[in-house]
């Protein structure tokens, strides 16, 4: 057995568990971060060198910032009331994941198809990638750039304050942009306040 | 050298634990985290498949998965557009409380 | 002089003999570490001492000369005074996160310190990907910023936070977008080969370095730009302004955990200012043939030091901007300008076929006029944008 994958497979579940049922959605938030570094590098491990670095750049540098922001920009989501035990979903969740997870444990330990050994470290480089990329992967790179760019204008859409709730909530706020708005603090729930306001 | 199945029960783990996070948590961001990582999930078993796999040069699973990457970003940047908006609406963003299709 | 220049290389080599084979490895990565973080913590020690100075002449001043020669031990009494003094932690701070967050600043930043080639065959680390590389953990920096931000419960911090991670991630747009230029042309995202393709000299003096060339040159300037705001610098420096909001995210820092944030925030600027050299300044490259004697590495680092300068001249000289002024600079003006540099690379790449005399000057002509029309056009559209009365949202 590994070392180094046994220490990274072990911070990276702690660290997903602990996303998964911590009560503060910041502290949430960043063990999901620790969780993403840590595939990142199981990816590196792998000998996958750029995609460990494009899943380091895209999770950490890019949807951890965007998760942190929604939750600053949602107020009272940040501490939750404890009611997570008293649903009766909750056991029923944990069911349904312990069952996935055994299903897929077993059906992985009594296969006999998997490949035991570890053939030579195949050259994942860049320029391959590329080359990939641009002939027997085009179509689905243009359709991704697609996707891509409908998104970012669905998410500016989606987020932005229209005209009649601007005057519901009675604020200034005139912005219409919402990247504007992520930069006004305003918005922005603090955790102390919070925490007086609960109690 | 770490066989591929240690791979697989580790993708399997944390698939169930973003499965749990998505079934039980009632706060948008949080269901929105669970599925991110069983993306995340998925993605690993891609790369542990085509690092074991006989022809790792076709590159097949690391293409895969850096569309996955690709699209786990949009998905991310709409899902939480979403949130917001919801949020703006019903100001809460507790999955339970928003339960009507009608404003 | 072949021995002068590989000095670090083979003395590395020999302190390696030393050591049995099993743990050569491990001695290289300790090496190498103690490299990094003995010359960059030299640097930064050297850079505080020159900044003041520096700024000191440029607001007409002596700027700090009581302790040593000319003040030059400052930094030393710096250091001692920041090392004794009380590490103060707000009572309500979420005092894991506080304490995580410098480390979450300086770990990445002295990763990415790893991948810039120092010298001909001197790069710590060497990777295909190394200016992903370098990207990815410069993102995580961001987090750090927001780590200090949200756990010291501090509204400053938090407003400082939220400043920090707006501008960071507009900037790093145009940041990532003008470097793409360099990897259109060089054709590799590995550090090495982006200093390998600017060895040489056109005509025999000119360096080939990527800033000569018309794209090279807008490249140069929008990454400038964006790493002056990418490092908090000044005129950038909102998430830090101590005038608006005391000292931003850093409010609730003190003794030892602030030295960590203050050199982390210095050793990006230097990691930045690396990977400038390394992208449009020719690396280690020397500048005329006639001086290629002079050892790699002191090309290097003269021309790391000289962007320092830049810097601190910049902060000497410029006013702070305001946040909507920042914002729309980042989106209206440099993220179209760098869009349009990477056509022009485009085109200069494909006019390499042309072969006909005074081809070259016709490609730097035409791509130069493209950058100028487009510089000259969205300049006037943030002009104008500035001399529109502005609507305040919570001053009236």
């Amino acid at each position: 057995m590994n070392v180094a994958f046994i220490l990274i497979a072990g911070l990276t579940l702690g660290s997903a568990i602990a996303a998964m049922s911590l009560r503060n959605l910041v502290h949430c938030a960043l063990c999901t971060v620790i969780t993403f570094a840590g595939l990142a590098a199981m990816y590196l491990q792998l000998n996958a060198q750029f995609v460990g670095f494009a899943q380091i750049l895209v999770y950490v540098g890019a949807v951890a910032i965007l998760i942190l922001f929604a939750v600053l920009l949602t107020r009272n989501s940040e501490n939750q009331p404890n009611t997570l035990l008293a649903s009766p979903s909750w056991i029923i969740g944990i069911l349904v994941a312990i069952s996935v997870s055994g299903t897929i444990i077993y059906a992985v330990v009594k296969s006999t198809r998997l490949a035991q050994t570890l053939p030579p470290a195949p050259e994942a480089t860049v320029q391959k990638i590329g080359e990939q990329l641009m002939t027997n992967y085009v179509l689905p790179l243009e359709i991704v750039a697609l996707l891509l760019t409908a998104a970012m204008i669905g998410a500016v859409i989606i987020a932005m304050r229209d005209k009649n709730e601007k005057e519901d909530s009675g604020s200034k706020m005139i912005t219409g942009n919402a990247r504007e708005r992520v930069s006004q603090p305003s918005t922005i729930h603090h955790p102390s306040s919070s925490q007086k306001t609960t109690r | 050298m770490t066989p591929l199945h240690h791979y697989l029960i580790f993708s399997a783990l944390l698939f169930s634990i973003g499965l749990a996070g998505a079934l039980t948590r009632r706060n948008a961001i949080l269901v929105l985290i669970g599925v991110e990582m069983m993306l995340n999930a998925a993605n690993l078993n891609f790369i542990a498949f085509w690092r074991y796999s006989a022809h790792p040069e076709a590159l097949t699973g690391v293409m895969f998965v850096i569309f996955s990457i690709g699209i786990a970003a949009a998905e991310a940047a709409v899902g939480l557009a979403l949130i917001i908006a919801i949020y703006r609406h019903y100001k809460t963003t507790s999955l339970e409380k928003v339960d009507s299709l009608k404003g | 002089m072949q021995s002068l220049d590989q000095i670090f290389v083979t003395g590395k080599q020999w302190l390696l003999a030393f050591l049995p084979e099993a743990l050569q490895p491990v001695g290289s990565i300790l090496l190498v570490i103690a490299a990094i973080f003995g010359v960059f913590a030299t640097l930064f020690a050297v850079t505080t001492i020159l900044e003041r100075k520096i700024l000191g002449r440029i607001q007409n001043r002596f700027g700090p000369n009581r302790v040593g020669p000319f003040g030059f031990f400052q930094p030393a009494a710096d250091g001692i005074k920041m090392l004794t003094k009380e590490d103060i932690v707000p009572r309500d701070a979420d005092k894991i996160i506080h304490f995580l967050a410098p480390l979450a600043l300086i770990i990445p930043v002295a990763l990415a310190l790893s991948v810039l080639p120092y010298g001909r065959n001197m790069v710590p680390v060497e990777f295909d990907a190394g200016l992903l590389f370098f990207f990815a953990v410069g993102a995580s920096t961001e987090l750090s910023v927001f780590m200090a931000g949200w756990s010291s419960r501090n509204k400053y911090s938090l407003v400082g936070a939220m400043r920090g991670i707006a501008q960071m991630i507009s900037y790093e747009v145009p940041l990532v977008l003008s470097t793409v230029t360099v990897i259109m042309i060089v054709g590799s995202l590995s550090l090495v080969k982006i200093v390998e393709a600017q060895s040489g000299f056109l005509f025999g003096f000119l360096p080939s370095w990527h800033v000569f060339t018309p794209w090279g040159f807008a490249g140069f300037f929008l990454f400038m730009i964006a790493a002056t705001a990418e490092s908090n610098r000044s005129p950038f420096d909102l998430p830090e302004a101590e005038s608006e909001i005391i000292a931003g995210y850093l409010t609730e820092y003190s003794g030892f955990k602030y030295a960590l944030f203050f050199m982390g925030e210095y050793w990006g600027m230097f990691a930045i200012s690396g990977l400038s050299v390394t992208l449009f300044l020719g690396g280690w490259n020397a500048p005329f043939p006639f001086l290629q004697f002079i050892p790699s590495y002191i090309w290097f680092f003269t021309k790391l030091v000289l962007i320092i300068f830049t810097f601190i001249w910049l902060r000497g000289t410029v006013p702070r901007l305001r946040l909507d002024q920042l914002m729309s600079f980042a989106w209206k003006f440099l993220l179209p300008l760098a869009l349009t540099n990477i056509v022009v690379a485009a085109i200069w790449f494909f006019s390499r076929a042309l072969q006909f005399p005074g081809a070259l000057g016709l490609r730097w002509i035409f791509c130069a006029a493209i950058l100028a029309v487009s510089y000259v056009w969205l300049g006037r559209g943030v002009a104008q944008a500035q001399r529109a009365k502005r609507v305040y949202q919570y001053a009236e």
